[in-house]
C-alpha cells in the first residue's frame, strides 16, 4: 500500500492517495497532501476541512458536492455555499480535493 | 452441546428449529442472533419458556452494535468474546447453525 | 435524464450481519444525485437498521446509522416503516433515529404499487 511520510512518521494511502485510517489525520498531514494537490492552504481552504471533518464525524460519510455546497451556504452564508468559491479553493473538485486533505474517504457517487 | 446462532429469529428458522430438537444444553446468541435476547419482540415470551431447560448467553458486543444493550432479557446471559471462547473450551462439542 | 421516476429502496434486513443494508444505502446516495422521487421503505428487521444507540466499536464494523440523518440534506425525505415490523419487534417510533412515517401492511403495499422502480435489499 502506497505511504506518505510526514514529520518522521508514515502514514499509509490508498492508490489515489486518500488517508487510510482518518483517525491519523493532523494539521501536518492535511497540508502535505495540499502539496501534492498544488493547493495553498488559506483560512477559507481550512473552513472547508473542518466543515468537512465535522461533517463526516457527524454522519459517517463525506458529502456529495451538491450536498456539501448548500451545507457550507447554511453555516457559511450564501457568498461561500456556491460552487463557484469552493471550485476557487479547490479547482479539482471540492468533493476530490478537499475531501482529500481533510483525511476522509471520497464521496460516494464521486466518480 | 453447545448452539451457536448466527441468524436473525426473526426471518430464519435456525433458532426455532434448534430450539425445537434441544432438550438441554447451551445456546449462544451472536450477530443477527442477538435480537433473540432483546425485551419486547414477540419471541420474548418463547426465550422464557426455553430458559428453563437450556442456558442462553448472548455476545454483548453484537448487542450493543444493535443499539440494544439496554433491553437484554433477564436471565440471559451476557459474554465478551473471551467468554465466547471458553463456552466453546467447556462444551464437549458444539455446533454453528446455518 | 429529464422524467422523474418514483424510486423506492425496500429494507428488509438487519444491520451488519450482511452487507445489504450498508449496500443499499450507498445506492440510495448515489441515486440522490440523479434528482429521482426517492423513497425508502423499512420492513421486517430492516426497522433495525433505524434503532437509536448502536455503538459498534466492539465489533470492530462501521456504524453507519448516523448516515440515515444525513438523507436529508440529500434532499431524501420520505421513509416509510412498516407499523406491524416495529410491534412485532417491541419497537415504537420513539426507537427510531430519525423522522419517518409509519404505514400500516396495506398502505405500505399500496405505495411499493405506485412506485416506477422498486430495488429491494
Amino acid at each position: 500500500m502506497p505511504q506518505i511520510e510526514v514529520n518522521g512518521k508514515n502514514y499509509e494511502t490508498d492508490e489515489e492517495g486518500y488517508l487510510i485510517n482518518l483517525a491519523e489525520w493532523n494539521m501536518d498531514v492535511a497540508k502535505y497532501i495540499a502539496t501534492t494537490e498544488n493547493l495553498t492552504m488559506t483560512d477559507n481552504h481550512w473552513e472547508v476541512i473542518n466543515f468537512l471533518r465535522e461533517y463526516y464525524d457527524e454522519y459517517q460519510i463525506a458529502p456529495a458536492v451538491r450536498v456539501l455546497t448548500k451545507a457550507i451556504g447554511k453555516k457559511f452564508g450564501a457568498e461561500k455555499g456556491n460552487s463557484q468559491y469552493l471550485y476557487e479553493l479547490f479547482p479539482y473538485g471540492p468533493g476530490k480535493q478537499a475531501c482529500k486533505v481533510a483525511g476522509l474517504p471520497k464521496p460516494t457517487g464521486c466518480i | 452441546m453447545l448452539h451457536i446462532i448466527n441468524k436473525s429469529p426473526l426471518s430464519n428458522g435456525s433458532l426455532d428449529s434448534c430450539l425445537r430438537v434441544t432438550e438441554s444444553g447451551e445456546i449462544l446468541l451472536i450477530e443477527d442472533a442477538v435480537y433473540a435476547a432483546a425485551k419486547g419482540s414477540f419471541l420474548e415470551g418463547k426465550m422464557h419458556e426455553v430458559m428453563g431447560k437450556v442456558k442462553i448467553h448472548v455476545l454483548m458486543p453484537d448487542l450493543e452494535a444493535r443499539g440494544l444493550a439496554d433491553r437484554l432479557i433477564a436471565g440471559i446471559t451476557p459474554v465478551d468474546y473471551g467468554g465466547f471462547v471458553d463456552l466453546v473450551a467447556a462444551s464437549k462439542n458444539c455446533q454453528s447453525w446455518l | 435524464m429529464s422524467e422523474i421516476k418514483k424510486f423506492m429502496f425496500v429494507n428488509r434486513k438487519a444491520p451488519y450481519g450482511t452487507i445489504y443494508a450498508l449496500e443499499s444505502l450507498e445506492v440510495v446516495l448515489i441515486t440522490a444525485a440523479f434528482d429521482q422521487d426517492v423513497s425508502l421503505a423499512f420492513l421486517d428487521d430492516g426497522v433495525y437498521q433505524l434503532k437509536k444507540g448502536q455503538q459498534t466499536k466492539g465489533i470492530d464494523t462501521k456504524n453507519f446509522s448516523p448516515t440515515f440523518r444525513a438523507l436529508d440534506g440529500y434532499d431524501i425525505e420520505k421513509l416509510y416503516v412498516e407499523k406491524e415490523s416495529l410491534a412485532l419487534r417491541g419497537l415504537s417510533e420513539a426507537d427510531l433515529l430519525v423522522d419517518v412515517t409509519v404505514l400500516d401492511r396495506k398502505e405500505m403495499g399500496k405505495l411499493m404499487g405506485q412506485q416506477d422502480v422498486v430495488l429491494s435489499f
